[in-house]
């Protein structure tokens, strides 16, 4: 299903994070969220997710049972006493709800997704003892299993090592050959242009939508910095859009 | 010997139903203890036992010290500052401990006034300190349905609650699912305290929550025998309080919490999943 992003602002305290964003998705896109500290990037992955609210537009084309979303790891409580396995299991959630039993197929399911992420022999250990990048991993093997049309992915490879991005990787690209609409948020250039096909250039308002290597030039790159990170409490009321 | 441990419990019936109603409180109120520990909510459980303060109060001052009253009028003030709280955290920047904190405060303030109208408050302790040593047949049918209820409602919202500690955006994106949980937890803890507060009081109710999944930290590692482990705590920390209390006479509530409160602290020297002593005996350390 095609995305479509109209109009789209998106305000802390009436102060725009994103700024009449039109953009529009196409099924099997592979598109990376681009931009300096404070562009509105993560706020814009809540908003498709339906995480945050939209404060002006809309956001078409996505509805909260065919995405899978990847959070930030800082969001999960690793401390919690769960196993590897428990926490990919959860990917089962939608389909097995509150009481449904975990059945010989779907524990094989389990297996074969961690299996996939380079985890196999993992799955009792407690995740408060994996390291980042198998933390990642599991998180991987959990959206393998949500099974869904969209994919979501905030900062996938924030302080994780080449190996397990490359893995990974190799994760993703399945999704994409698979037709599934990936929308990441990075902050790796190099990685954005050598693997994503489409980018969009965000520092509030949007800066360039559209094939990576038109995108990431020199010159939008200086703008997108340009656009100051400034908060301004005094800021007049925006005009635009309202007719 | 063994007639010491055993006979109070064979000679007596105020005996007998004292340790069934306060197994029956562990069974239902040990598990959500369990989540308050793991969701950084162990201080939570003791404003929500002052918030049902007021409910139980203005039912003393309205029916006297009638069961299904101070049931109700607990329920009623702890359920309204759940959910008030919760309300207000969802829906402005402050945590939910902040809002809790304000609404149970209130809702305490007016507790103490109302206890203070009424002159001769000396029923009131058994809402202070319970009543374990007189439980008659309504009380122990209602400790019992709370529990059956409370476990009922905890296995069906088990899987959420799990998820929600776990990574609390993953439920929202499914919508009302973690609503559920969160009210549902909610109302869990209120329910619990209530049957808490008949047998313990008010005050002691929260240890039997919090001390033995605190101690069953020590000695386990996953979630199901986490959950083993502090039932069986429970279990014996209530037996042992109530042993406690028949030889020494003294109060059956404060008895079984300083139990418990025995076993967390030998869990935390003992205990082999970081107690003391292991982190200190044991430097030896794994080839890989």
């Amino acid at each position: 299903m095609t995305i479509y992003l109209n109009n789209v602002t998106l305000a802390y305290e009436r102060h725009p994070a994103v700024h009449h964003l039109n953009a529009t998705i196409n099924k099997g896109d592979w598109l990376a969220i681009v931009g300096p500290n404070g562009a509105g990037k993560s706020t814009l992955l809540n908003a498709m997710a339906g995480l945050t609210t939209v404060h002006e537009g809309s956001i078409e084309g996505l509805c909260s049972d065919t995405i899978a979303y990847l959070p930030q790891q800082t969001q999960l409580d690793k401390s919690f006493p769960i196993t590897v396995f428990e926490l990919v299991f959860t990917g089962l959630w939608s389909k097995l709800g509150y009481t449904k039993s975990l059945g010989g197929a779907e524990h094989k399911k389990c297996t074969d997704a961690i299996a996939a992420v380079g985890l196999h022999g993992f799955e009792n250990r407690m995740i408060s003892t994996l390291s980042g990048g198998q933390l990642q991993r599991s998180l991987f093997a959990r959206v393998l299993l949500q099974d869904q049309s969209v994919i979501l992915l905030d900062e996938p490879f924030n302080a994780i090592d080449r190996k397990t991005l490359i893995d990974l990787t190799e994760v993703i690209n399945q999704w994409h050959r698979g037709k599934r609409t990936i929308i990441m948020v990075t902050h790796d250039l190099e990685y954005v242009q050598e693997y994503c096909p489409k980018t969009l250039l965000l520092a509030r308002e949007c800066i360039g939508y559209g094939s990576t290597k038109n995108i990431l030039t020199i010159d939008n790159l200086k703008r997108a910095r340009q656009l100051s990170e400034s908060f301004d409490e005094n800021a007049p009321w925006c005009e635009q859009g309202a007719a | 010997m063994e007639s010491i441990f055993l006979s109070p419990f064979a000679d007596y019936v105020f005996m007998q139903r004292a340790l069934i109603g306060s197994l029956a409180v562990c069974l239902g109120a040990v598990p959500v203890g369990i989540f308050m520990t793991l969701r950084r909510m162990s201080l939570t459980g003791d404003a929500m036992a002052h918030a049902i303060l007021p409910g139980a109060a203005f039912a003393y001052l309205l029916w006297g010290l009638s069961l299904i009253g101070l049931t109700v009028g607990g329920l009623l003030a702890g359920l309204l500052v759940a959910a008030l709280a919760g309300w207000v955290a969802r829906s402005t920047q402050l945590h939910e401990d902040t809002s809790l904190a304000a609404f149970y405060l209130i809702s305490l303030a007016l507790g103490v006034l109302v206890i203070s109208l009424e002159h001769s408050n000396v029923d009131l302790f058994h809402v202070l300190f319970g009543n374990i040593l007189a439980l008659d047949n309504t009380a122990l049918w209602l400790l019992a349905g709370i529990a059956t209820v409370s476990v009922l409602v905890m296995a069906f919202l088990y899987r959420p609650l799990v998820i929600e500690c776990v990574d609390s955006s993953f439920l929202r994106l499914s919508g009302r699912t973690s609503l559920i949980a969160h009210y549902g937890f909610l109302f869990l803890l209120v329910i619990n305290l209530v049957a808490g507060f008949h047998a313990l009081g008010t005050l002691m109710a929260i240890g039997i929550m919090i001390l033995p999944a605190t101690a069953a930290r020590f000695w386990a590692k996953t979630l199901d025998v986490i959950m083993i482990t502090s039932i069986f705590i429970s279990f014996s920390g209530c037996y042992s309080g109530l042993i406690l209390s028949f030889y020494f006479d003294v109060p059956a509530g404060p008895a079984i919490v300083l139990s418990l409160g025995v076993v967390y602290i030998a869990s935390l020297i003992f205990g082999h999943n970081g107690g003391f002593l292991v982190k200190h005996r044991e430097k030896r350390h794994f080839a890989r």
